[in-house]
This record gives C-alpha cells, sequence and structure tokens, in this order.
C-alpha cells in the first residue's frame, strides 16, 4: 500500500504528548504541497482531511491513482486557487498515507503496531501537524480548511493556536460528535472485529487482511453521506444489469452493486486498523468538554475571520450542529459568516462539484486575502 | 445606493460596530464598510442574496432576525439596522425588543402606510394599496403587519422607548418629524427612519 518514493514526509523530532498519556518521538508526518509559498508566506492554506482522506487533495493521487479527494475545490483558478495560495496538506497520525500510523513497524516487537498503536485525538492530529509551520517557516497561515473530520480539526486547530491562521473555514462539521455519530462509528468498527481475520488488529498486509469486514464499515459509512433524496434519483429501484429480480441475494439492485463497488475499491487503500483509530478520535473529539462545557471559551484568545458551511441535505452532520459553532463565535463577538448550502448531494455535497459552495468558499478566500 | 441607506449611513459615526439586520445584497454594509470603516455584519435570510454578500467580501450570517438574534450578547453592537423589513415578521414587537437587546442603538426605518398615496389608492379603488415602496400584492406581499410613522411614533413611545432622532423621507426629501407635525409627516411621507435605544 505504502509506495514511499511519491510521499513526502516530515520527521518531527520534538516528543508528542498525546491525550492518552503516551508520548511519541521521532514520528513521520507524511505531506504533500500544492501552487507556491510566496516571499512574505502569506498565502498558505492548511488544509485537513476527512476520515479516509488523505495528503493527496488533488491532481492524480501518486498511490491510488484516482483523483485527489478535493479536486473539484482546490486547483489552478478553482476555489482554492493553487496559482495563488500555497495548499499544504498532511495525512492524520494514526493513518495509513505514510504518517504515523497503526501499520508502522512497533521497534519494541519489530511488527506492526496494530491495536498497540496509541489511541489518538483530533487534538493529538492538529498538535502533530502543526510542526510542518515549522518545516515551512510560516509564522501565520492565510487559511485554515476542512470538512467533516477535516472540519474538527480546524477547529482544533485554531483553539489550540489562536493566532496561527487568519481565516478559519470549518465545512460541515461539528464541535462535538454526536450519539447517531458514534453509534455509525462503531457499526463500522463491530463490522470490521466481526471479520476472522482481523486478528485483534495483529495482521499484516502480507498477511490476510480484513478486508470484508473493513468493506462492510465502509458501505455503512457511505450510505451516511448521501441523502436520501440524492439516493432515490440516482438508483431508485433501478436493477442492476438484469430484466427482472432474481430471487436471491445477488446484488439485484444499482444501489447494491454501487454499494459492494464502494465497499471493495476501499480496501485497497484504506487500512482496517487506521479506520478504527481514526473512527475512535472522531468520536472523542468534543470541543466543548474541553472548555468546561462552553464552546466559546475555544475561540476567545483567536482574532481570526470565521466562514462557516453546511448543507441543507446533509443529517450526518446537520446545519444546526455547525450553527451551533456560529452561535458560540457570536456570543462572543467573533468575526463569523455562516451559509447553509443548497444541496441534495448529503454530506458527500463538501467534495462534489456544488457550484454555490465552491462559489462561497472562492470569494470567501479571494475576498479576505486581498484585505489582507 | 438609495435616499433611505444615504440617510441611514449619516446618523452612524466612524469606527463603530454595527449589524445590518435583513442586510440584502449588502449595499449598505459596504457603503459603511468602506466610508465610516464600520465594523459590519450582517444577517440576511435569503441564500442568494448572502452569497452576494460574501462575493463582495462582507461577513454576513445566514439566518432569520425572529429567531436568530437571540445569540447576539446584550449591547454588542453600537447599532443594530433594520431596514423596511419590521412589518415583515410575525412578531415585529419581539424583533424590536431584541434590537434593542443586541443593539445600543437600533435605526428602523419603516414603509409608512399613512402615505397619502396609500390612503388614496384604498379610497378611490378600494383595493389594497400598490406603490414603489410596496409593490406586492395582497396574496404575495411578505408584509403582514404594516404601520404608519403614527403607529409606530406611538409605538415606541408607550414601551418607554427613547427616540433619538426620527425623520420622515419622501422622494428626495428628508426632514425631522416631531410630535407637531407628526399628522401633517405621516400624510406625507412614504417612509420613516427611526434613531431609537431602550
Amino acid at each position: 500500500m505504502n509506495t514511499e518514493n511519491n510521499i513526502k514526509t516530515l520527521v518531527v523530532k520534538k516528543p508528542l504528548k498525546l491525550d492518552c498519556g503516551k508520548t511519541i518521538n521521532e514520528f513521520p508526518i507524511a505531506y504533500e504541497t500544492y501552487g507556491s509559498l510566496n516571499e512574505k508566506k502569506d498565502n498558505a492554506i492548511l488544509v485537513f482531511h476527512a476520515l479516509t482522506g488523505d495528503q493527496f487533495v488533488t491532481g492524480l493521487n501518486p498511490i491510488t491513482k484516482k483523483d485527489g479527494w478535493w479536486s473539484y475545490a482546490v486547483g489552478p483558478n478553482k476555489a482554492i486557487d493553487t496559482k495563488k495560495y500555497f495548499v499544504i496538506c498532511a495525512n492524520v497520525i494514526g493513518g495509513c498515507m505514510g504518517s504515523f500510523g497503526p501499520s508502522h513497524e512497533d521497534p519494541n516487537t519489530g511488527t506492526a503496531f496494530g491495536t498497540n498503536f496509541p489511541v489518538i485525538t483530533i487534538n493529538d492530529m492538529v498538535n502533530a501537524q502543526y510542526n510542518l509551520l515549522d518545516h515551512f517557516g510560516i509564522d501565520k497561515l492565510f487559511s485554515i480548511a476542512g470538512g467533516s473530520m477535516g472540519g474538527m480539526q480546524v477547529l482544533q486547530f485554531i483553539s489550540n493556536f489562536p493566532d496561527k491562521a487568519k481565516t478559519v473555514i470549518p465545512i460541515a462539521c461539528t464541535s462535538s460528535h454526536s450519539a447517531q455519530n458514534i453509534a455509525f462509528n462503531e457499526l463500522g468498527r463491530q463490522a470490521i472485529a466481526a471479520d476472522s481475520n482481523w486478528k485483534d488488529g495483529n495482521y499484516s498486509s502480507e498477511d490476510t487482511i480484513p478486508n470484508k469486514g473493513l468493506a462492510v464499515a465502509r458501505m455503512a459509512a457511505h450510505i451516511t453521506y448521501l441523502s436520501k433524496k440524492g439516493l432515490q434519483e440516482k438508483f431508485g429501484r433501478k436493477l442492476q444489469e438484469r430484466e427482472d429480480l432474481k430471487f436471491g441475494f445477488d446484488a439485484d439492485f444499482q444501489i447494491e452493486s454501487y454499494l459492494r463497488y464502494q465497499g471493495s475499491v476501499f480496501v485497497d487503500r484504506f487500512d482496517a486498523n487506521s479506520y478504527l483509530y481514526i473512527t475512535r478520535a472522531m468520536d472523542y473529539f468534543d470541543l466543548a468538554k474541553q472548555f468546561k462545557g462552553n464552546l466559546s471559551d475555544a475561540f476567545t484568545a483567536t482574532r481570526a475571520k470565521f466562514f462557516i458551511i453546511s448543507f441543507t441535505s446533509d443529517w450526518l452532520y446537520p446545519t444546526q450542529e455547525n450553527k451551533d459553532i456560529v452561535i458560540a463565535l457570536n456570543s462572543i463577538g467573533a468575526d463569523v459568516g455562516f451559509v447553509e448550502i443548497e444541496s441534495d448531494k448529503g454530506h458527500d455535497s463538501f467534495l462534489l462539484d456544488v457550484p454555490d459552495f465552491l462559489n462561497a468558499l472562492k470569494n470567501f478566500l479571494d475576498k479576505s486575502y486581498i484585505e489582507n | 445606493m438609495k435616499n433611505e441607506f444615504q440617510v441611514i449611513a449619516e446618523l452612524i459615526e466612524k469606527e463603530k460596530k454595527v449589524l445590518d439586520v435583513g442586510c440584502g445584497d449588502g449595499i449598505l454594509m459596504e457603503f459603511l464598510k468602506n466610508n465610516k470603516n464600520t465594523n459590519i455584519r450582517g444577517l440576511e435570510i435569503s441564500k442568494s442574496k448572502v452569497q452576494e454578500c460574501i462575493a463582495k467580501g462582507l461577513t454576513v450570517i445566514e439566518g432569520n432576525a425572529e429567531k436568530d438574534l437571540k445569540q447576539f450578547p446584550d449591547k454588542s453592537f453600537d447599532y443594530v439596522v433594520l431596514s423596511q423589513t419590521l412589518q415583515a415578521f410575525l412578531d415585529p414587537e419581539l424583533v424590536i425588543n431584541e434590537l434593542l437587546r443586541v443593539g445600543k442603538k437600533a435605526i428602523v426605518t419603516i414603509p409608512n402606510f399613512g402615505y397619502w398615496r396609500i390612503r388614496l389608492h384604498l379610497l378611490l379603488k378600494g383595493t389594497m394599496p400598490i406603490t414603489k415602496t410596496l409593490p406586492d400584492e395582497w396574496y404575495n406581499t411578505p408584509n403582514i403587519h404594516m404601520c404608519s410613522i403614527k403607529d409606530f411614533f406611538h409605538f415606541v413611545k408607550s414601551r418607554d422607548i427613547k427616540i433619538f432622532k426620527s425623520l420622515a423621507i419622501n422622494n428626495q426629501n428628508v426632514s425631522i418629524i416631531n410630535y407637531s407635525n407628526l399628522t401633517i409627516k405621516n400624510f406625507f411621507a412614504d417612509l420613516g427612519i427611526f434613531l431609537i435605544e431602550k
């Protein structure tokens, strides 16, 4: 899975104390950049990826040979214009695209960490990625942006480093994972654990891997990224390459075939243990709890300009949860804009070609950069 | 920019913090930002208008004044502006209270239902009045709580709300409204502008 020559890595020398109490040393952060950093070093945007994303934001992902996960939004002349801005994205720790994660070798045993990898949090992820600022000599980022878990990292980042970003764009996210969010993640984790190849996490890539469990986890999660209306319009009750029902358990319906396909391609690029670790990090995310229940306190130290975006058909991170962040910011007089974008594409809207979203993102960034 | 906005802008000193409730496409916000160095925020219900504001580089929150003003702390703005939308709320009294809670002062403008053209329209035609400021038919108008300048004047007076300034606009003419000329202004002005505080 790991084609090392295509992956840029920063080895972080400074020890990082994790929320779980353990400290990690000399750990790798895999990252990618797009565009170029200007002389004043004031045009950098740190993008954070979601659960199954990686550092390959746009263009061809050299590992999967597919388009980067945010190709609609990031690139030359796009919303996040790489002709203008220097875009940095890192693979989260716990991930499986080169950053320190459960598939890395445990020096004590000589085999992969598996579930001996420490449990990490969103806070740990952003603290690890903060090292990239030093690496590039950037004092202050022009912007930080991300959707879903990427949005959670955005919120955590500005809370941890209040004067390190001028603009802050959390998209389709939440300040605290809801019971429903945790429930869906638990479903995915249990699907992986139920696969006999998982072996309590002690599989290795040469070995048989828990493909089936991971595929089911992906299928379940994928449903949560779409909307009922979107699914109905795209698939309805259409049959898969057949005239009539077959009275069996093959994929009669197109939606079944689609989900099976999504599951099967996912296992080629993602590690089951990473899936467990990252979903856990999301479930543990509760920014208000870090501030004794007052979310506003997470943002009192920052002067950054916020722009929060949600989508009408997103039922995984619904508008109200995004609005709660707006409310917390307004109650301390922070500079915050908010828009809910009309879209039938569900939570996935932020990854797709949704012109109202992409225009709003572009306008916000470009206008803020002029005033910069 | 329309005369009404010109008048509103003159009421606001430089470098103040202002919330424009129902900011529309952000014309007034843009003017205040560029000419008065105002720290300006908008609240707007229409998605397309929010997009227009973002394209102008304005900080706008998509939301509904009746529900979403409550998130702002007491007296967190120097001025809160409400231009020609009071009559469209289900509960205008609640909105006025919220404006006065959130803002140190509020600037409210109202299309005057006591304007002579409106009176004449109803008197002669016997149908719901349609004018330049009130262009909609009775069945599709967003305006469900119309009032006259006189109504609004009495409304604020009876609630111990201080009126700092009340102005009448008729085309390009701007004049001061007071007790003695209230009946006349209520007849000849098609728009009233009130600077109030509680």
